[in-house]
């Protein structure tokens, strides 16, 4: 299973990004393979509008069964994350990865 | 005549002198007010009016048949704004970030994406009992100002000739739809207040005005608050100060009623009379 958080750095130590859209990378965790990757999402930065449904396109790039994240994807990318079939769950915003993974893997995250 | 009457910062008088200059000129000339702040028109609030028209506003957004789609991808690479994105095997489209360009309609191999209206808001006209007004407002959920403000300005150059006074009540900001109000005017009115809210923006609207090469000046509203930096400034870069409306509390409290202000004020009527003769030997 693959989890995807947002955040501002790239290891487990690294704090999340509560944004979605604007975040600043995207870790991918493969559950199974134990592998810790990421993706920068720098380039939205000079986008004006349209960064949740273009972050969300990333998070189907990314094959993300789980997304983590802090205050939650606005209309438009939630919209493309059901069709995706991504759970999504909030509130991590202020944790490290691995604070918010431990959340999550304790139910202790909320269900978006 | 067109003039747009503009801020930088909200709350400065935008509207309150926009009505006031168009009740004003109408003694004397043809005169029609347009709402142009689409997202919140409230000049209407100020005026006693009869509607004599009313207009549904439409944008143009592509609509995804799937039956020949290849999911190629051509029309996301070609859309600038996200508002078209293949997710897996379907193309979604975001209606609140389209820009009506075309782009994925018109570049699209197999005519996969067909331009179709859909309703943005809804354009008004109005008669007072001196001069026409027009109003447009965006339907909620709209994100876009400048594709309906675009046609409120086409409507009101299709039916009242250049012997009009043309006044536009702008949105507020330097941003896109402000551009759109200002950018056909002959003269743009920036009308701010002397605080440092005021001054700030003020400026940032005045060389948003320069970059766009527009002839313009100043009105100080709630003259005599605060201090004397937007004065200084306009001195010292040679930008022409209008006029100045006093700091009373009896404009607030006519304004709080919804009422006019320049038939009852005599220093709001002189200041009036400043700009209008201003614009006559100016513009």
């Amino acid at each position: 299973m693959n989890i995807v958080f947002t955040t501002k750095g790239t290891d487990w130590e690294s704090k999340m990004d509560s944004r979605f859209g604007r975040a600043e990378y995207f870790v991918v965790y493969n559950e199974e393979t134990k592998e810790l990757t990421s993706v920068s999402n720098k380039d939205v930065e000079g986008e004006a509008h349209g960064a949740g449904p273009k972050a969300a396109q990333k998070l189907a790039g990314l094959k993300a069964d789980v997304l983590i994240t802090g205050n939650g994807p606005g209309g438009n990318a939630a919209t493309v994350l059901q069709k995706l079939g991504t759970e999504c769950y909030i509130g991590a915003g202020d944790m490290t990865i691995e604070e918010a993974y431990y959340a999550y893997k304790s139910d202790s995250l909320k269900k978006f | 005549m067109k003039i747009a009457i503009a801020s930088g910062k909200g709350g400065t008088g935008k509207t309150t002198l926009s009505t006031n200059l168009a009740s004003f000129l109408a003694k004397t000339y043809k005169v029609v007010l347009t709402d142009l702040d689409v997202e919140e028109p409230n000049s209407a609030l100020f005026l006693q009016t009869e509607l004599i028209h009313a207009e549904d506003k439409f944008k143009m957004i592509p609509e995804w048949n799937k039956t020949n789609c290849t999911l190629c991808g051509n029309c996301q690479d070609v859309c600038n704004y996200h508002a078209v994105i293949k997710i897996v095997d379907m193309i979604m489209v975001f209606p609140e970030l389209c820009h009506s360009c075309y782009a994925c309609s018109e570049l699209c191999p197999t005519n996969s994406l067909p331009m179709i209206k859909k309703k943005m808001g809804e354009l008004k006209h109005f008669k007072t009992d001196s001069f026409d007004f027009v109003e447009s407002r965006l339907t909620i959920g709209e994100e876009q100002a400048v594709p309906l403000i675009k046609q409120t300005l086409k409507f009101v150059d299709e039916r009242f000739d250049n012997n009009t006074y043309k006044i536009y009540d702008s949105p507020p900001g330097t941003s896109c739809p402000v551009i759109e109000a200002t950018k056909d005017a002959d003269f743009v009115i920036l009308i701010t207040e002397p605080t440092p809210f005021g001054f700030n923006d003020v400026v940032l609207a005045i060389e948003t005005m320069q970059e766009l090469k527009k002839d313009f000046g100043i009105v100080i509203n709630r003259y005599g608050l605060g201090n004397n930096d937007i004065e200084n400034y306009c001195d010292k870069n040679n930008i022409q100060i209008l006029a100045k409306i006093p700091n009373k509390r009896e404009i607030a409290e006519l304004y709080s009623k919804g009422e006019l202000l320049w038939d009852k004020i005599p220093e709001v009527k002189s200041e009036l009379g400043k700009i209008v003769s201003y614009l006559k030997s100016h513009v």
